[in-house]
């Protein structure tokens, strides 16, 4: 019952902040939004007893990644006039009825008409699933497929790094 | 043990913060909010993969959202060079006045 009561406020608050930070016209308070609703889901991770990903959603998500947004709206400096919400015409009407037709064929196609298989975990899964030794020994573990994506991760980031960097370089020689 | 709250809650908030995302995408003209909202979409698959992983007892789930944190990383930085170097060169990033490459 408790873990119910739990629930419905971080949804409540997840679902708020997430409309806010679409539908909000100063972009620096959208992402302020966006950064309670990253903390918000890290809460909701530990509630799925899936402590790392909470700490790494709080590390990456809600300071790296969130740091380096506000950093490049503040550095550009746009204020609000750079562009609010699409409010008129048929483009607005279209996406409206985009997203309704996607919540509903989501909701309604995955979880109601075939429904979910049994839950199959256990009272060990939801004690220690999800804390950094059981994802450590999961991740390096050669029987499972997640070695491999984990180096090629690496490359992936090493390529962003550079391309960052070539993107955003002065061409004035 | 506590009974858990139904994985198809979580999945049908998962769909929700998906479609804001996705509304804000196709509505915003700022490529900055733009932006957000993507990271609005893949937090909302993060939440769908934990929860499923959950569901069925396999760290596979975490995982994933590990990896799609690392990608959301890559992404987010080069979408925001590209950005600086949009403003750059044209002054402005309102998406509508950027259509050089529209037919």
């Amino acid at each position: 019952m408790g873990s119910a009561i739990i629930f419905w406020i971080l949804a409540t608050i997840a679902v708020v902040t997430a409309a806010m930070t679409v539908l909000n016209r100063n972009p620096v308070r959208g992402a302020l939004m966006l950064v309670a609703h990253m903390l918000t889901l890290a809460v909701m991770y530990l509630t799925l007893s899936a402590q790392f990903v909470a700490a790494v959603q709080v590390i990456v998500y809600a300071g790296a990644i969130m740091v380096l947004v506000l950093f490049t709206i503040m550095l550009l400096n746009l204020g609000v006039t750079g562009g609010g919400i699409r409010s008129r015409g048929a483009g607005f009407v279209l996406a409206v009825i985009g997203a309704l037709t996607l919540t509903l064929a989501m909701v309604g196609g995955s979880v109601w008409r075939h429904g979910l298989a049994p839950m199959k975990a256990t009272a060990e899964s939801l004690e220690r699933g999800g804390t950094a030794q059981a994802i450590g020994y999961a991740l390096y573990d050669p029987e499972l497929p997640w070695l491999f994506p984990f180096e090629v991760i690496s490359l992936l980031l090493l390529s962003a790094i550079v391309g960052a960097l070539v993107l955003t370089r002065r061409r004035s020689e | 043990m506590i009974l858990p709250v139904p994985t198809a809650h979580y999945m049908a908030l998962s769909v929700l913060i998906f479609c804001c995302g996705a509304f804000g995408v196709a509505t915003r003209r700022n490529p900055i909010v733009m932006l957000m909202c993507i990271e609005l979409m893949l937090n909302a698959a993060n939440l769908g993969f934990v929860a499923l992983g959950r569901h069925f007892g396999d760290t596979g789930g975490q995982m994933l959202a590990i990896f799609v944190m690392a990608v959301a990383a890559g992404e987010v930085a080069i979408g925001l060079a590209i950005i600086v170097a949009l403003f750059r060169t044209r002054e402005t990033i309102d998406v509508d006045r950027v259509d050089s490459l529209r037919l």
